[in-house]
């Protein structure tokens, strides 16, 4: 079971340097899956090895969710990254500095 | 060494250096690719676990509809050249530092913890080989429908509510003026 947390952990560092490290918004959204994915594995870990025999499944039943809401939050992030695009055309976060045009 | 620790090392090694490889890598399209492949483990950890359907939903869900929409997005926005150099190596220094320490000290809390005592209750490391009787489809339907204690019928509509406004927004915010 340690081994399993060790994985999750390697992963969402992975995702915090990526986070810190990356200029364009697409790279910091692959970035944000890493880590909710990291979430998931530690979810259903914990569920699985610890809380197995006494029959309670909320862990089972969080990364189910979890994985449903980072999938619309996705659609919404590529949906507005296409809009910056679409009037900027560049979506690095440098150049990236007006709210409203 | 049986079956079991030789597939979950197998799964680690795959999960471990794609998941680096896929934030230090310097095209985004082949980042994409490695994410896909970290994914595609993480279900693989699933099914070893024996929750055949949460493995089923990684592989359909995320790598099936997000790693698309990820490649989609990418090829529209031609974002093709992220430079990971045009940051100041003072910056790639210190959040590498930072991660590492964290990491470190995660790893080091979890090695302290005594897990093997919680883990030798009857019923509990049962994980010699993958079935699906851990949680079979049956339990997840009437888990997921019910109202009682241990039901998720309020988070279920929840979510069904949030993915129709996922839709209708996305498609507001995308659509051509």
């Amino acid at each position: 079971m340690e081994y399993f947390l060790i994985l999750s952990a390697i992963m969402m560092f992975a995702g915090i340097f990526g986070f810190l490290t990356r200029r364009s918004t697409l790279a910091i959204l692959l970035s944000i899956e890493l880590m909710l994915n990291a979430t998931d594995i530690n979810f259903a870990v914990f569920n699985r090895f610890m809380w197995n025999a006494s029959g309670a499944h909320e862990g089972y039943f969080f990364s189910l969710f979890s994985i449903a809401i980072s999938a619309a939050e996705s659609a919404i992030a590529i949906a507005i990254m296409i809009n910056i695009y679409r009037h900027l055309k560049d979506i690095s976060i440098d150049k990236l500095q007006k709210m409203k045009w | 060494m049986d079956s079991f620790n030789i597939m979950f090392i197998v799964l680690a090694v795959i999960i471990a250096s794609c998941s680096v490889l896929t934030v230090v890598s310097r095209s985004i399209m082949r980042s994409a690719t490695y994410l896909f492949f970290t994914l595609l483990g993480t279900a693989g950890l699933y099914f070893l676990m024996g929750y055949t359907f949460l493995g089923a939903v990684q592989v359909m869900v995320y790598a099936g509809g997000i790693i698309v929409l990820y490649v989609f997005a990418i090829l529209l926005t031609r974002g093709t050249q992220d430079k990971l150099s045009e940051n100041t190596k003072n910056k790639i220094v210190m959040s590498a530092l930072l991660s590492l320490v964290g990491l470190g000290i995660f790893v080091y809390i979890i090695l302290k913890q005594n897990f093997m005592e919680l883990l030798s209750q009857p019923g509990n490391l049962a994980l010699t080989a993958p079935d699906e009787s851990v949680m079979t489809m049956s339990q997840i339907g009437q888990n997921m429908l019910s109202s009682a204690e241990g039901g998720y019928i309020l988070p279920f509509e929840a979510v069904s509510v949030l993915l129709l406004a996922c839709i209708v927004g996305s498609l507001l915010i995308a659509r051509k003026r």
